[in-house]
């Protein structure tokens, strides 16, 4: 096998695929909450994902992958077979959700990516588990067959209610506890408006509320600084510091601010790859 | 008869190169080397060679030159320098050899021996020299059957590396990034150290039969216990490569750097170049904090990249840091000094991307402990200055990674891994050298850092 091979590569979503890499190094060492950068082509961006899967005995890590710019449509192009350029990890702390008896997982979009290993994670330790996935629609929804064997309860929601109930998972979640469920932890990932959200919400219900920050990033170990934001008052980076970090102290005008650096260059980028894909 | 005025090196004009990534200076012809090389006056009792913190025998070197032996110059330069190409581009000599030149002060300046250095080294590359040196490769030696693992790859871990390799001894080096060289393929830039060089350095030392591992981060992907198992001896050359930022209100405004950011996305990533996949933000007016080589490369490729630039300094020039070849070039360039100012805010505008900064004026008070005066605010003397860009180039510290992956290794309040000058930490088998031991310092000393740790390493091995 070829270092960082994609051995498996499988569409969940619309624009959403799941690869599995070759990469026992990484798959070594690797736990829930951590993530990988990787590097699609030679003098290619350094991208960061959530490791959603790993098999130690096959040396393999799994990816889930949303197309939305230049080096993930890319990727999309890549077929089972090819090899990545780099791929380095885990990086980050691992998700430690261990002092909590009751969690709701709350994924938004490809969110659901980084929330499925805990899922899972809490399962095994025999812990007690709901989860909400939210998506703008039903082709978005992902994983429902893997949530749905890992969660005592599985809530699906959409923007415009073609499938599940219709609305955001703030909606469900606000819901969930009105009617009297009580966690002691919600671990929420997603689109960092929909962060934002849950974290109101969660601030007036009294409940704890951990988030995956997805700053942009260059190397991932703490060299940079691109990935700071203000946690609590303080700069933190997610790359070292995070990727976790307690919601109700996260910055999230500033996070949102901040992952708009590149908006004009990211979609010159886009535009001259789809330019370039439809001249090949 | 010798001209006794030192020759400059010739450079790319300054109008010209602050519109180029390519290399400022252009190197000796070998007219060029000879006159410079006979400047030299062989003094008996060598006080260049007091001033190398490697001690390089100087006039041996330069002795060579003079006669056209252009062999034995670069056996005799190799046998103390493993990177004579990047230590004759980016060594401070005005504070290390050059410094005690006999001719400095009335004989037409001090011999340029980092222009002569620069010169047998390129040499040695052109020619495939670069393995040539008095110590004997010594492949089927002793060490056979022995192997060490290198952490990280910068300049004190190449060092090592090459050493053992040529007693023969099996070597794997590990780095972080997905590119082998350290601050020399991230940091320092293309016009002062093209990458070519940096990669001919790092294939040479694969020549030598190290396996490079990129891609592994150590502290994450492997750990130091489980290198020991694999390895006899594993040393550590991480560097200093955490960045300081000012602490002070508009930080993580959109357009506030890190040097270390912005030089990565510059270097490694190539984001100077049409067509570039990484991002970079061109400023129109950028301000850079700071005054030592990271801030000079910070302040002259925002130069590069179409800006006008200001280095804001909290000291005077006198106590500027960067080598003084960094300094005058950037002026030549262009870059305005703001000397006695500190930063105090960074402001932004709606959408949260830097409009300027507030800064104070200074002045200098009573020396501090680094022997140089410290600067004291005026009070009530703070202004506005315009800019969409700031670079904060203010130090670097070790990375706690690996400290954090491996609580047993001993490291001071500074966060630099204890060793003895040799390099032995407090961990049996683990050995450390470069910026992860003495905080940011130069290409030099961990180059040179890395030569004694290989020794050490050696020595413990019989
Ligand atoms: C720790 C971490 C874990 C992540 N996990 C996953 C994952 O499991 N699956 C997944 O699909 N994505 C994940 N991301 C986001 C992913 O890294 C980005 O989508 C990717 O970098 C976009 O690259 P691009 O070149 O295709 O798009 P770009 O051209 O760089 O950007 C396109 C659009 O995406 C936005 N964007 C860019 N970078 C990010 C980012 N880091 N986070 C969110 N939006 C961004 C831009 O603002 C822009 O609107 C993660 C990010 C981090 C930091
Ligand atoms: C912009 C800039 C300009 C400079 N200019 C000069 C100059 O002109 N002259 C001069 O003498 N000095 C200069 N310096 C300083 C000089 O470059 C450093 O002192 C020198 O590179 C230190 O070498 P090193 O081998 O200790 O570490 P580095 O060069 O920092 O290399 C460390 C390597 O280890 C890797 N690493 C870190 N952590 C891990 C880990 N956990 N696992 C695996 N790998 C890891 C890093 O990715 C890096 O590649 C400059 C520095 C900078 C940043
Ligand atoms: S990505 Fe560079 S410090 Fe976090």
């Amino acid at each position: 096998m070829k270092k960082y091979e994609i051995l498996k590569k499988r569409a969940l979503a619309s624009n959403v695929n799941e690869y599995v890499i070759y990469a026992p190094l990484v798959a070594k060492h690797c736990l829930a909450g951590q993530f990988v950068i990787l590097i699609v082509e030679p003098d290619g961006e350094r991208v960061p994902f959530t490791i959603c899967d790993y098999s130690r005995e096959d040396g393999t890590v799994s990816i889930l992958v949303q197309e939305v710019g230049y080096t993930t449509a890319k990727l999309a192009m890549l077929k089972v077979g090819d090899a990545l350029e780099d791929f380095v990890g885990p990086l980050g702390n691992p998700t430690d959700l261990k002092e909590f008896d009751s969690v709701v997982l709350v994924g938004g979009g490809i969110g659901s990516a980084v929330v499925y290993p805990q899922a899972k994670q809490l399962k095994a330790d025999g812990k007690k588990v709901d989860v909400i996935v939210g998506a703008r629609n039903e082709s978005l929804l992902m994983y429902v067959d893997e949530f749905e064997r890992n969660s005592d309860n599985l809530y699906l929601i959409t923007d415009d209610g073609s499938n599940g109930r219709k609305g955001f998972v703030t909606d469900m979640l606000k819901s969930l506890v009105e009617s009297g469920k009580k966690y002691d932890c919600v671990f929420a990932v997603g689109p960092l408006p929909m962060m934002k959200a849950v974290c109101n919400l969660t601030r007036e219900l009294g409940v704890k509320t951990i988030v995956s920050m997805n700053s942009m990033m260059v190397d991932g170990t703490g060299m940079c600084g691109c990935c700071r934001l203000t946690v609590g008052g303080r700069t933190k980076y997610a790359c070292i510091d995070g990727p976790e970090f307690d919601g109700h102290e996260v910055d999230f005008d500033e996070a949102i601010l901040r992952s708009k650096i590149y908006k004009a260059q990211e979609q010159e980028h886009l535009c001259n790859l789809r330019g370039n894909y439809g001249k090949n | 008869m010798v001209k006794t005025e030192r020759h400059e090196m010739p450079a790319q004009a300054a109008e010209i190169r602050k519109h180029n990534f390519n290399e400022v200076a252009l190197g000796y012809t070998a007219e060029l080397a000879k006159e410079e090389a006979e400047r030299c006056l062989g003094c008996k009792n060598s006080p260049c060679m007091a001033g190398c913190p490697v001690g390089v025998r100087i006039p041996d070197f330069i002795a060579r030159v003079k006669v056209g032996d252009m062999e034995g110059a670069v056996k005799i330069l190799n046998t103390d320098n493993n990177l004579s190409a990047i230590c004759g581009r980016v060594c401070p000599q005005e504070s290390q050899c050059e410094k005690y030149c006999v001719r400095k002060l009335n004989l037409g300046g001090s011999v340029a021996i980092g222009n002569l250095e620069r010169y047998v080294a390129d040499y040695a590359l052109a020619n495939g020299l670069e393995n040539l040196c008095e110590s004997e490769c010594n492949k089927a030696g002793k060490y056979e059957g022995r192997s060490v693992a290198v952490i990280g790859s910068g300049p004190a871990s190449l060092s090592c590396a090459s050493d053992l390799a040529r007693a023969g001894v099996k070597v794997v080096m590990y780095e972080a990034l997905h590119k082998a060289g350290g601050v020399l393929v991230y940091g320092i830039p293309e016009f002062r150290l093209p990458k070519s060089i940096v990669q001919k350095v790092v294939d040479n030392v694969k020549s030598l039969g190290v396996d490079l591992e990129t891609d592994v981060v150590c502290g994450k992907t492997v750990f130091i216990d489980e290198l020991l198992f694999e390895h006899d001896a594993v040393f550590i050359g991480t560097g200093a490569g955490l960045p300081s930022f000012l602490r002070i209100k508009g930080e993580n405004l959109n357009g506030v750097y890190s040097a270390n950011e912005y030089l990565t996305r510059v270097n490694l990533m190539k984001a100077y170049k049409d067509g570039a996949i990484t991002p970079i933000l061109h400023g129109k007016k950028v301000v850079v904090v700071g005054a030592g080589n990271v801030a000079m490369d910070a302040a002259r490729t925002a130069l590069r990249l179409g800006a006008e630039v200001n280095l804001v300094y909290r000291r005077s020039r006198a106590e500027m840091p960067a080598r003084e070849d960094e300094i005058v070039h950037a002026e030549e360039e262009g870059v305005v000094f703001d000397l006695l100012r500190n930063p105090v805010e960074i402001l932004g505008d709606e959408n949260g991307r830097v409009k300027g900064m507030r800064v104070i004026k200074m002045e200098l008070g009573e020396p501090d402990a680094s022997g140089r005066r410290s600067p004291v605010p005026i009070e009530g003397s703070e202004f506005e200055i315009e800019c969409d860009e700031v670079i904060v180039a203010l130090g670097t510290t070790p990375n706690p990674l690996i400290k954090n992956s491996m609580p047993s290794l001993e490291t001071s309040k500074r966060g630099t891994i204890v060793a003895d000058e040799c390099g032995r930490t407090s961990v049996k088998g683990v050995y450390v050298g470069g910026d992860a031991m003495t905080g940011a310092a130069t290409v030099i000393l961990a180059m040179g850092a890395g030569k004694k740790a290989a020794k050490a390493i050696l020595e413990d091995f019989d």
